[in-house]
Order: C-alpha cells, then structure tokens, then sequence
C-alpha cells in the first residue's frame, strides 16, 4: 500500500516473565523515595489507562502531601469498548503491579493497596488471589508492611474514571467527583492515593528492572516506551501486541488490517474515530507541540472494513453511552439519550438531514458542560461519523 | 444456602458494617439468591444503620446487582461494537429459540434468564458470553447450543 517510513516495532517488556519481582522488590525499597520518583519522572511514563498523566508526578504529589494514611490503588475497571490488555497483565504477570504497587506504598508512604476489579472478570480473582497471598508471604519475609486486597466492582463502565471508582469503593454509586480536589490529596476515603491503571504499572516495573533509559529510548518525543494495544474488529489477527507509541496509523493499517479498512476506532467508543482519509496524517501517542494529529489511546484499537455501516456503529456506540451515563449531570444523562433518539429519528426519515448539525451543536454542549471524560468525549466519535459518513447516516 | 437474614448478618460479620462494606455485602447476596430482594435491600439496611434508599440507590447503579428475580444461570450476552459486528444478534436468536425465552426474560422452570450486557473484555474472541461468572467465547450457534446442552444436562443431573 505504502512504503512505510516508520516501521511497527515490536517490543516485548510486559509480559517477559516476572522470575526477579521479589529482587526488584527488595531493590526498590531500599532505594530513597525521591530517587525512584526522579527514575519514573525521566522515564517520561505516562498513564497507560488512556487520560496520559506522567506517573512520576503522580506519586510526587501523593508524596508531598502529609498524612499517615494513604492508599494505592490500582484501576482494573477495563471497560473501555475494545480493550482487553489489562486482564492480560493480571493473569500473566500479576506479581510485577504488585511489586509495583508496593513500591509506590514505600514512595508515598501508604501501607493499604487494592485493585479495584471489574465484576466482569470476577474469575480472575482465585488465581489473583493466590499470587496476592505469595506476595504476602515475600513482604512477611523482608519485614516489608504493605497489604493488597481485591475490591470487586459490579459491572459499571464508570467506575473506570478514577473518583466514581473511589465513590464506588466507599460503597456508593459509582457518580464522578468534582475536580479539584485531585486523587493526590483527596482520594479514597478522602485521603491522598495513587491510582494507576494495571498496565502503568507494569511499566513501572519495567523500569524499576532495567533503568529508566531503556524504556525512554522507545518511543517519540512526548510519547516515550512502548504500550499494548488490544486489536480487534475486521482484522485478520485480533490479539494483544506491545508496540512503541508514535507509530503512524498507516502502518497500523497496514499490519492489522485487512486490505479492505475503512476507518479505525482509536481509543475506544470514548476515543476518536479516524476515517481512511486520516490514517497517513495520524499518529498513536500523547498531544505535543510538535505532534501533529497524535492521538491517544487505552489501547484500543477496533478497525471496521467497508462491509460495516457507521451508522450501526455510532448508534451502538450511543446505546453503550447511554446505558453507562452515571445519569448526575443533565448534559450527559439527556445528550446521550437525545442523540440517540436524534440518528435514529434522522434514520427513519423523521427528521431532515439538517438535524444532525443540530445534534452536533448538543455534542459540543456536552463537551463543555458535562462533569467528566464520559459525557465529554461523545462528541469525538459522533463528529466524526457525522462529518466523515454523513451518507450513511441519512440512507 | 443460608435463609438470606442470617447470610446477610454473616457478610456484615465478615466485611464490616461501615458504608464501604456495602458493595461486597451487596454482591455476597447477589452471589447466593442471584438478585437483591425488597427484603433483602431492607434487611441490609438494618444491618448497616443506612436508609434503605440508600441502599436501593447503590444497587441499583449497578448493572451486575440485579433486583428483580432472576434464574440460576444467568447468560450475559455482550452486544457492544466488536461482539455485535460478529454476529451476537444470532447467538441470541439461538438462545432464545432453545429457551423458549427473550431477552430479559426467565425460564418458567427458574432455570435461565437471559440479558445483554456491555463491552466483556473479550473483543478479540467476538461474540462473548457470561454464563453467572463463567465466560466463553468465539461463539457460534452450534458452539451455544452445545453449551447450554450442557448446563441443562447438569441441571437435570443434579435433580
């Protein structure tokens, strides 16, 4: 299709075996806090559960704050339409986020740690539980203090954003916070914590082991080591492949697709939907200045071929938007019932073509106004789809 | 199978009466009576010194703390984008048509129900299905029906 000028790069960190945790782990607990922060910080890590924040300053801050109670929590609500990575890292390599979590527990100074599990992998929990007691024992052994528990979720998509999970865990539905105040200071049960997503944290272990070096070496400038990516839809390899960010979308096309792609789905039903038109233009990693169109990314990866129409996608889409809307916040509880009720209605004829500018205008709405990342990032897909299939959306 | 009063008091023994404990108490009973009765709800309530609107309220957030009857096994179909692309629409007609049921409905006998759900995690292998915790995948509706043949052997066995 194209000679590519940035070939996919395989990488294989996360999953190589985990033999050296109870090393590392003793390693990096005798090692002073504001070294490790400073090894993370260089790293240029940033979080892996799609919103980006370096990680580094994440435990610096939870760090600073002053209090004898904090938590770590590691977010294993993966439920992002199209990702998979995470359940992955917890059934082949659990002790490196656990290793990693305990680390954290000596940085910032936390002795509690739980994995907030979503209720749809609740049969990950006896193997997990298994590897938590072994990792108990090595703590018992080297008088190391630092507990971790699973914490069940129940099958709610917005439990994933971070203060909805810490809503959830004190036993409340899962509605997002107000921020500030930010996990750092005001987390679970209102103390400081650091909440990673599971595939951050097995970074963090990666770095730990080899030096912060190795893993800023991957990468492109604002968008350093590598990351997995869960691939599935119209391809003909679906699967879990670790690849180095800034890879252009093109050559994505051009490994995973199959020969037919029409758009892929970056990021998930909350990410950004890239036409074909787009792939060459498009880079998977975190905004810079100098980036161009880069896009982040979960990791999930859908590709549709010509064979699927996005009308049937978005309204798919809006559907999942509309049942898991936490429903606190008028513009996401209404938009994302409204714009449903809008394509479909556009669909059948009962409404003009016109109508779907206005239902653009309510997805800009609900980028400003609604409370979190859910209500706000309908209008990404949606404008997408609109501007890009505008055919299919009428006929 | 404890009468649900005394499993109740036995979850509170074991996760603690604070409101944090509510969502573990919540799935402990979940987990035994496959839904959260009006009793149930007002029972936990009791135990936790909560207003039982309060916990009303946090049950019914969520979508795997079911509170209406449900079957013994209950088959969670995942109907988001992947799944759906590749075919779901036929798994369910499959079911539904060994069933005798539709979607969101029960088996007279108390023996199945039948949902769809969101996004399982199981993109890759589409169409995927939840039967209570278990999961299965790459589905195909020779591959369902000898499934649930199987859950309904075990149940006939079994009585």
């Amino acid at each position: 299709m194209s000679t590519p000028i940035y070939q996919l790069k395989r990488v294989d960190f996360i999953f190589k075996d985990e033999k050296d945790w109870k090393e590392i782990l003793k390693n990096s607990i005798n090692r002073p806090a504001h070294e490790l922060i400073n090894e993370l910080i260089s790293s240029e890590l940033k979080g892996r559960g799609g919103a980006g924040f370096p990680t580094g300053l994440k435990w610096k801050l939870a760090a600073e704050v002053d209090d004898p109670i904090k938590y770590v929590i590691c977010n294993a609500d993966e439920g992002e339409p199209g990702t998979f990575k995470d359940r992955e890292i917890l059934s082949k390599v659990p002790l490196k986020v656990l290793t990693s979590m305990a680390v954290c527990g000596h940085v910032i100074g936390s002795k509690e740690g739980y994995i907030y599990l979503r209720g749809e992998y609740f049969f990950l929990q006896p193997e997990l539980n298994k590897s938590i007691g072994e990792f108990k024992d090595y703590c018992n052994e080297i008088n190391f203090d630092f507990t971790i528990k699973i914490f069940m979720g129940s099958g709610a998509y917005i439990c994933g954003e971070e203060t909805a999970l810490f809503e959830s865990m004190e036993g409340k539905r899962g509605e997002p916070r107000n921020k500030p105040p930010f996990p750092s200071t005001f987390g679970y049960l209102g103390k400081p914590t650091v909440i990673n997503n599971v595939e951050t944290l097995a970074h963090c272990y990666t770095i730990f082991e080899y030096g912060s070096k190795r893993f800023y070496d991957l990468g492109v400038q604002y968008s350093r080591g590598s990351k997995l990516f869960s691939v599935s839809g119209d391809t003909p390899k679906p699967g879990i492949y670790e690849l180095e960010l800034g890879m252009s979308l093109v050559d994505f096309v051009d490994e995973f697709g199959d020969g037919d792609t029409k758009a892929v789905q970056v990021g998930g039903a909350s990410g950004f939907l890239v036409p074909r038109k787009g792939f060459r233009e498009t880079t998977i990693g975190f905004q810079g200045k100098l980036t161009g169109i880069s896009l982040p990314t979960g990791g999930s990866m859908m590709l549709f071929n010509s064979s699927r129409s996005m009308y049937n996608v978005l309204d798919n889409y809006l559907e999942f938007f509309r049942e898991e809307s936490c429903g606190q916040c008028t513009p996401c509880r209404v938009g994302c019932q409204q714009l449903l009720n809008g394509i479909k209605a556009v669909k059948r004829g009962e409404k003009n073509a016109q109508y779907l500018n206005k239902l653009m205008r309510l997805t800009e709405t609900m980028q400003y106004t609604a409370k979190c990342g859910l209500g706000q990032s309908v209008a990404n897909s949606f404008s997408a789809i609109v501007e890009n299939f505008r055919e299919e959306m009428i006929y | 199978m404890y009468p649900v009063t005394e499993l109740i008091k036995n979850l509170a023994d074991q996760h603690g009466r604070e409101r944090r404990n509510l969502l573990p108490i919540l799935q402990g009973v979940v987990e035994q009576e496959k839904y959260l009765s009006e009793y149930s709800m007002i029972e936990i309530a009791r135990e936790l010194d909560l207003p039982a609107s309060e916990v009303y309220g946090t049950a019914t957030f969520y979508s795997f703390l079911e509170y209406k009857k449900m079957g013994k096994y209950i088959i969670r179909i995942c109907k988001t984008i992947t799944c759906s692309m590749k075919g779901k629409n036929q798994i369910i007609k499959t079911i539904e048509d060994m069933l005798k049921i539709n979607v969101g409905e029960t088996t007279p006998d108390g023996n199945f129900s039948l949902l769809q759900t969101n996004c399982l995690g199981f993109c890759h292998k589409a169409p995927a299905m939840l039967i209570n915790y278990e999961v299965y995948i790459d589905l195909t509706p020779e591959k369902v029906r000898e499934i649930l043949t199987g859950y309904i052997n075990k149940k006939e066995k079994e009585e």
